[in-house]
């Protein structure tokens, strides 16, 4: 090398100690980027925000505790108030447009099967009276996490026609796998 | 704390200049070889994994067995046992101290190793197929609880023996002013390592009690508020982890260092402070939790986190960029880049694995922790996708890197099958990202993660949506992305093994590898192979630098000279790339968002 790095005698490395105090002025480089980099990370930030006043699919927040003995109460309550079918063993309900409707996880299905109308809006009210499931709305890749002991309201508002199945997509025990459900909207 | 009455031997290392003292090298050797032969387990269980996805004979039981102990052993086990080597590492040679405690340590290893056992004992007979996550109700062993509190306190204490280490050696005054950034980075990741053992312990411990019957019920929202503290907070003492050692890279490799270390030192000041909010994105669509509560964790606290990241995405090439145009590669923008020792194993290791955890990993991160975006992802095989090309073609890739310099330096054996190591990096990392990418596709088309067949054909409600379309052609490259990361792999272990067992001993261990740091690069440096236009002129610029000795470091003229002044063009360049990759994400993913049907 034609001459020694000017910061005297010791050698600087990321692995030897700094010279000195460890701060540095920054220079214009550095603070170009940082200036750049911050906006960015307050547009994320803003962003879930703005998508909270622009946006139709937000994330659901309302939920309760709730007692998974009367859960099963009152899905029982709800599947003999609606059932209109039976397809595969499993209860079909349609209940009215707009309304509260249940859907139950457990090993290993999600019961009753539901018959839903296009573009009306339902408030789903999920809970588990096992263990945790991952409730995921195929194929539109709706994907939510089902804890027994808490009822989480899903407002869905489905937007076509069709058979949309539900699987789980949270292990929940060695038939984890064959554990589906459906939604019928027409 | 007195010195002990007679200090363990040590030696200078002729390639480093370091003093090595022998306990904490052994020490390192040691927790190193158990990381690497857990990697080697996890890595066979991979295999298996990998091509049950196309018809090799498992049944469901054996596969979720599998699954559960490849996940902890690879996202807990080799991971931490590594991390807990460059730990007793950094806090000994590069300091050159002493372990302050060596037979604690060797108490500690021998437990955190029984815990290990412990754990994939339960595991693998079947007595705990809860996966990693554990989750309650699901009920395991309480051997396996007991096992994996055992392995997290061990860590625990390994990480306050690295504290112990460093204050002794700052009192001791082995080495001068502040702690070197590498070792600075080492210990952001221990205290990082605090608090996600921490709230470990306190998750594991809940279950350990409520499996012993002492504990009536573990609620499972709670719960998962601790679980995801390790879960995830795990992962960030591997990303701080990470980070230190691409600067050991660096400075190993190139012989670079920061344009500005302040300014990398305060992005590990801004992971210590908001990086464990990583956590909170798994509870994103739980039920529980308040909007603005999502909303303020979930951004890291204002996406300080990935600011602490996006500045070490800047510093960490602008540092190779300014080495190497020290070095004479001055022409253009990416003369720099073309001319670096790509046949190293840890400068290979150590683009690929930046690379491809920038534009992936992290950034389908910051994705999966938007509040809306998670709905899209949660549980898919999208999050596998997501954390193999963190943990696997990032630290992973990372960690090999590093073993390279230190496995020889440390055992004072010569690497065997140089020509093998410089294949390794390109062979392991083109395998991972081929299958995590394919992963996120798969999960964007709803595939769900820990499912081993998708064809749903003993369910009374069944489905076809995953074994017609394209799902099939997309998990055949996931499973043949997984067989050459795993090609990669056992060259990895077969270089470490032999090397350790059959390796020349050897006073230069250095042999064979290009080393960028020490007095061994220095006394080469005039005829070394990366030399070869030592004529050009070495000034540095300065902010008030002239343009003539601009133009001889960047090798830019006329307009892009005047407009840019940049020490680092190259790199400003790469990173506005990033950002625009960013951005486009980004967009693409609430478009996507914006087709599913109306939720809220």
């Amino acid at each position: 090398m034609a001459e020694e790095p000017t910061q005297g005698e010791r050698e600087l490395s990321t692995l030897l100690p700094p010279k000195d105090r460890w701060w540095e002025r920054l220079g214009p480089d550095e603070r170009r980027w940082l200036t750049i980099a911050f906006v960015w990370c307050l547009v994320l930030f803003s962003g879930m925000y703005v998508w909270l006043a622009v946006g139709d699919q937000q994330t659901p927040v309302e939920s309760y505790r709730i007692d998974p003995f009367v859960f099963q109460q009152e899905v029982d309550a709800f599947v003999e108030e609606h059932q209109v079918d039976e397809i595969q063993g499993a209860a079909v309900v349609e209940p009215p447009p707009g309304s509260e409707v249940y859907l139950h996880a457990n090993q290993f299905a999600f019961r009753p099967v539901l018959k839903l109308q296009k573009d009306e809006t339902y408030r789903l009210l999920v809970s588990s009276t096992d263990v945790q499931h991952g409730l995921s709305l195929q194929p539109t890749n709706l994907n939510f996490q089902v804890l027994p002991g808490y009822l989480y309201v899903i407002e869905i508002t489905p937007d076509e026609v069709g058979e949309f199945p539900i699987i789980c997509n949270e292990f929940c025990g060695l038939g984890h796998h064959v554990m589906t459900g459906l939604i019928v909207v027409d | 704390m007195a010195a002990p009455a007679t200090p363990a031997p040590s030696r200078v290392c002729n390639v480093t200049g370091f003093t090595i003292e022998r306990n904490g090298q052994r020490l390192a050797l040691a927790n190193g070889v158990v990381a690497i032969a857990l990697l080697a387990f996890g890595g066979f269980q991979a295999i298996l994994i990998a091509l049950e996805r196309q018809g090799l004979a498992i049944s469901a039981d054996w596969w979720y067995r599998l699954i559960a102990s490849h996940g902890t052993t690879m996202l807990l086990f080799w991971l931490l046992f590594f991390e807990v080597a460059a730990l007793y590492w950094g806090s000994t040679m590069l300091l050159n101290a002493r372990m302050v405690a060596p037979r604690l340590a060797w108490a500690n290893f021998v437990m955190m190793t029984a815990g290990v056992l412990a754990a994939q004992w339960a595991m693998l007979s079947g007595n705990a197929t809860v996966m990693f996550t554990a989750y309650p109700p699901l009920e395991g062993h309480p051997i396996y609880y007991a096992g994996v509190l055992l392995f997290a306190v061990g860590v625990l204490i390994a990480c306050i023996h690295f504290f112990a280490n460093v204050v002794v050696a700052k009192r001791e005054r082995t080495y001068e002013g502040s702690l070197p950034l590498v070792v600075y980075g080492l210990a952001a990741a221990a205290i990082i390592a605090l608090y996600a053992l921490g709230t470990g312990a306190v998750a594991y411990g809940m279950l350990f009690l409520n499996s012993i019957g002492l504990l009536e019920t573990v609620d499972p929202a709670t719960y998962r508020l601790f679980f995801w503290g390790i879960g995830h907070g795990a992962q960030q003492v591997n990303l701080a982890a990470m980070v230190a050692v691409w600067y050991a890279l660096i400075a190993l490799t190139v012989g670079g260092r920061p344009v500005n270390e302040g300014l990398s030192r305060v992005a590990f000041l801004l992971y210590i402070a908001f990086i464990h909010l990583g956590a909170v994105p798994h509870l994103l669509v739980d039920p529980g939790l308040g909007t603005s509560h999502r909303i303020m964790n979930t951004s890291y606290m204002l996406y300080l986190a990935v600011l602490a990241s996006l500045i070490h995405a800047f510093s960490l090439p602008a540092s190779i960029e300014v080495a190497q145009r020290e070095r004479g590669f001055t022409k253009g923008m990416f003369q720099w880049l073309k001319k670096g020792p790509w046949r190293e194993p840890g400068f290979s290791s150590l683009v690929l694995s930046i690379v491809v955890f920038g534009f992936f990993a992290g950034v389908t991160g910051v994705l999966m922790g938007t509040m809306q975006l998670n709905m899209l992802v949660h549980n898919t095989l999208f999050v596998p996708g997501h954390f193999h090309s963190t943990v696997v073609s990032g630290t992973t890739l990372a960690f090999m890197g590093i073993s390279y310099y230190l496995v020889p330096i440390l055992s004072q054996r010569r690497l065997v099958a140089p020509k093998m190591a410089r294949w390794q990096p390109y062979v392991f990392a083109a395998g991972v990202f081929t299958f995590t990418v394919a992963m996120m596709f798969a999960g964007q088309l709803g595939v769900p993660r820990r499912v081993p067949e998708l064809g749903y054909e003993a369910a009374p409600l069944g489905l076809d949506q995953f074994v017609t379309g394209p799902v099939p052609l997309i998990m055949l490259v996931v499973t043949l992305g997984g067989v050459v990361a795993i090609v990669g792999g056992i060259m990895y272990v077969y270089i470490m093994v032999m090397t350790l067992l059959k390796g020349e001993r050897t006073e230069t261990p250095d042999d064979g590898l290009r080393i960028a740091f020490g007095p061994a690069a220095r006394m080469r440096a005039p005829a070394g192979e990366g030399a070869v236009e030592t004529a050009a002129p070495t000034a540095t610029v300065t902010a008030d630098g002239g343009e003539q000795e601009h133009e001889h470091i960047t090798g830019l003229k006329g307009r892009w000279r005047r407009w840019t002044r940049f020490e680092a063009p190259g790199t400003y360049l790469l990173v506005l790339i990033f950002l625009a990759w960013f951005v486009v994400f980004y967009v693409i993913a609430h478009v996507n968002l914006s087709q599913s049907w109306p939720v809220g």
